[in-house]
């Protein structure tokens, strides 16, 4: 093992085999390394031929990649889960209950528990949304809560992504694909589904449709278009739903209604699952030169007569600097303490914080708050003197642009590589649906990996893989 | 379904059609230039204006070679009708309407897609020619495959045959416009060697040499090419074939759809024609006059699906 301190969720630190992995490692065992390559090169083969790639930005001819998959699974057991996704629940209402505050009376601005200026000065806040109630009452109909592992017990939440989280795709394919591979492992190990998501995104989205919409409501997925890097993704969603994939150009409003340009004329949508920032949905009301929304579009939300999933708007409530006040959020909103722990975090605006991480920055992670993806980001441990120089000079010129956290030493599971098991930093993304009906938590998530040995970066536009997570009936 | 759907499944399917065809017009130049007794590179000249890529060719090249044709039918991403530039299309329409296709369908369009890509990476010698363009049609052939045994006969469908067969059609009629004078009665030229050269390429074109002999027996009639290629009802690649499929799958679309638009006037129109000509009739008219006529109306029947169907703004 590199580090003593880190956790390992397939090894005890005494080299025993941790109790959810036993039945796989039984199997791994007996297994031929060589059956198992091949094997790994026939998983690649399916994700190449399936098409399960993302577009890599920056690229002068849009190229399309394959997040690399591992075929050793991240192994969940039931007790932990439940322990977790009681956590994720409480996070997802008072994200929700933050929301509809911000939007409307802003008790928790008057209580002093989050400074006025994060909402105010605040690029995410949508003034358009204030006073207006989202059908159902829902602002974030599908969020995902990234989790880091430290020890045992110990996880806690990295980010909150409440606009437009992806990633679900890889682990429905990550599943399929095991499936395909390893069926008899599924017969010795009790693996909670994750099929189920589409179904349920699809019912929970159309229970979140606007008062006339009917008793079929008619959903859509909304894409920026075949270039954008999760463009698989929308495509995937929309075909596993069994709903329409439309883009800007499919829409127009008229008489009152979102309406899709089909071979048989226009026809009314009730739910809009838009897969497009904020910026973009409409050109009338936000960016004006957005090629890529509805004008007019805001226009029939506010009228109560579209659901826009998630709600505009939302991500005021995942921005990097409201995540450091999510544990007074979540007490605010449900009177209990946080279940998930946040990672301690130093807001660069406060001038001691500042302080604190201009000297200490080769220990920390500094990121910029309305960053994602890894860009725009230091890590202090594995940055070069240079890099750290010159990343001084952006967090002095614009200290309200980021946040520091101490760097947290991920828990790894192992991957599978030439010379057999090694272990890896992994992170954990799962999916959470919210509608009147109840929050639906799929059993585990995307889990990422950062294939090479001692990163801590796991975004796949940072090669970054992917494991098929399970969560085991106990 | 949305109107880009069924426009992205109408291209899809040219595409692919328009890249068998290409493959097929390069295999018969090279077939002729190997076979031929002279020497020169006419041959290419008019692969390259069936293609319908003769211009786009003269304006990069200076001169009609066998590699440069080869090269520019095969590979050029910038000459829409490659193969390569129209399998890559086929692809990115599949992409844009992949939640239309059974995944059966996706990924056989997707291995066609990886396969010509690496076998169109690097320029192609004569050697590897004839097992690339096998390659490339056996793969496309997939995806038909995949199309007739998996896709439900609904509107999905009938955008992709309309789509295969108003590109096939429109390739059978573009070979007839550039050779139709082979077919023309000529007193001189009956029976020579370079007739039936000639005869041979228009026939290896549309791959209907076996198809002739069964029909028409063994003797190549000008008169009974013509008939075979724009009135046989059993070629599948002749005009009139190409236009009662269409008829099919537009009237489909309006018994479905409970509407009847333009597009479905144009083809019973034009399938009306078909039926009441005889070849004797069409020579009399010109040949050529006539050919250009029913390009007219294919280029007209498409306009009219693109608006009756909503495929644009």
């Amino acid at each position: 093992m590199e580090n003593d301190r880190v956790f390992d969720e397939m090894w005890g630190r005494d080299d025993s085999l941790r109790s959810p992995y036993a039945n796989f490692h039984q199997w791994f065992d007996d297994e031929d390394p060589a059956r198992l390559r091949a094997k790994q090169r026939e998983a690649e083969e399916v994700f190449r031929l399936t098409g399960i790639t993302f577009n890599v930005y920056g690229r002068a001819e849009a190229e399309e990649r394959l997040i690399p998959f591992d075929i050793i699974p991240r192994i969940i057991s039931g007790a932990e889960w439940q322990k977790l996704s009681r956590g994720i629940e409480q996070r997802v209402i008072a994200i929700n209950a933050f929301l509809h505050d911000i939007y409307h009376r802003q008790e928790i601005l008057k209580a002093g528990r989050v400074p006025r200026e994060m909402i105010a000065r605040n690029e995410a806040f949508l003034p358009q949304m204030m006073g207006f109630d989202p059908p159902g009452g829902i602002y974030t109909h599908i969020t995902g809560i990234d989790l880091v592992r430290t020890d045992a017990g110990q996880f806690y939440v990295l980010e909150d992504n409440a606009r437009t989280p992806s990633g679900v795709s890889y682990m429905l394919e990550n599943r399929e694909t095991m499936l395909r591979m390893f069926p008899e492992l599924f017969s010795s190990n009790r693996v909670r589904p994750v099929s189920t998501y589409p179904r349920n995104l699809r019912r929970s989205l159309a229970a979140c449709a606007p008062a006339g919409a009917g008793p079929k409501p008619t959903v859509a997925v909304m894409t920026p278009g075949i270039f954008n890097s999760a463009y698989f993704e929308h495509s995937f969603l929309a075909d596993q739903m069994g709903v329409e994939l439309v883009e800007g150009n499919d829409l127009r409003v008229m008489d009152g209604r979102v309406m899709m340009r089909t071979t048989r004329g226009y026809k009314p949508i009730d739910v809009i699952y838009r897969r497009i920032d904020d910026d973009f949905l409409d050109p009338l009301n936000f960016n004006p030169d957005s090629a890529l929304g509805v004008p007019g579009l805001m226009g029939v939300y506010r009228a109560g007569n579209v659901t826009i999933a998630n709600a505009p708007g939302t991500g005021i409530s995942d921005d990097k600097a409201i995540y450091s006040y999510m544990p007074e959020i979540v007490e605010f909103y449900t009177g209990e303490k946080a279940l998930l722990e946040n990672v301690p975090t130093w807001r660069c605006n406060e001038p001691d914080s500042l302080a604190y991480v201009l000297d200490n920055l080769k220990d920390l992670v500094v990121k910029e708050v309305h960053g994602s993806g890894g860009y725009g980001m230091l890590i202090g441990p594995t940055a070069t003197k240079k890099e750290i120089a010159e990343f001084r000079k952006k967090l002095m010129a614009r200290p309200g642009n980021y946040i520091a956290q101490p760097t947290l030493s991920l828990s790894t599971v192992p991957i599978f590589t030439k010379a057999g098991l090694a272990p890896r930093h992994v992170d954990l993304r799962p999916f959470v649906l919210m509608s009147p009906d109840g929050i639906e938590i799929t059993p585990g998530g995307l889990t990422r990996v950062a294939l090479k040995k001692g990163s801590l970066v796991v975004n796949s536009s940072q090669g970054g893989g992917t494991k098929d997570t399970w969560v085991l009936e106990d | 379904m949305l109107g880009k759907t069924a426009n992205g499944l109408y291209w899809m399917y040219r595409y692919l059609e328009r890249a068998e065809n290409t493959s097929r017009l390069i295999e018969t130049g090279q077939r002729i230039s190997l076979t031929r007794s002279g020497s020169g590179d006419d041959e290419w000249t008019s692969v390259l204006q069936t293609a319908g890529a003769l211009e786009s060719y003269r304006e990069t090249h200076d001169a009609v070679t066998r590699d440069g044709a080869i090269d520019w039918l095969l590979r050029a991403l910038d000459n829409p009708s490659s193969v390569r530039a129209s399998v890559n299309a086929a692809r990115q329409n599949g992409r844009l309407v992949r939640t239309a296709l059974t995944s059966e369908v996706w990924e056989a369009l997707n291995a066609a897609y990886m396969d010509t890509k690496e076998a169109l990476a690097r320029k192609v010698g004569e050697r590897e020619l004839p097992a690339v363009l096998g390659r490339i049609r056996q793969s496309t052939g997939l995806v038909r495959g995949a199309t007739h045994g998996t896709m439900l006969r609904n509107d999905i469908f009938d955008f992709a045959r309309i789509g295969t067969f108003l590109e096939r059609g429109d390739s059978t009629a573009r070979i007839l416009d550039v050779k139709y004078y082979v077919l023309l009665p000529s007193v001189n030229a009956v029976g020579s060697n370079i007739d039936n050269v000639q005869w041979e390429t228009i026939l290896r074109s549309v791959s209907g040499r076996g198809g002739y002999k069964k029909a028409y027996g063994d003797q190549i009639v000008p008169r009974d090419i013509a008939q075979y290629l724009i009135l046989d009802r059993r070629m599948p690649r002749s005009l009139y074939f190409c236009a009662s499929k269409i008829k099919g799958n537009l009237s489909y679309l309006a018994s479905d759809y409970g509407e009847k638009g333009e597009s479905q006037a144009c083809i019973d129109k034009l399938v009306r024609q078909f039926m009441s000509h005889d070849i004797e009739a069409i020579f009399d008219f010109g040949l050529h006059e006539y050919i250009q006529s029913i390009l007219g109306s294919f280029g007209e029947l498409g306009m009219a699906i693109e608006r009756d169907y909503r495929f644009y703004e």
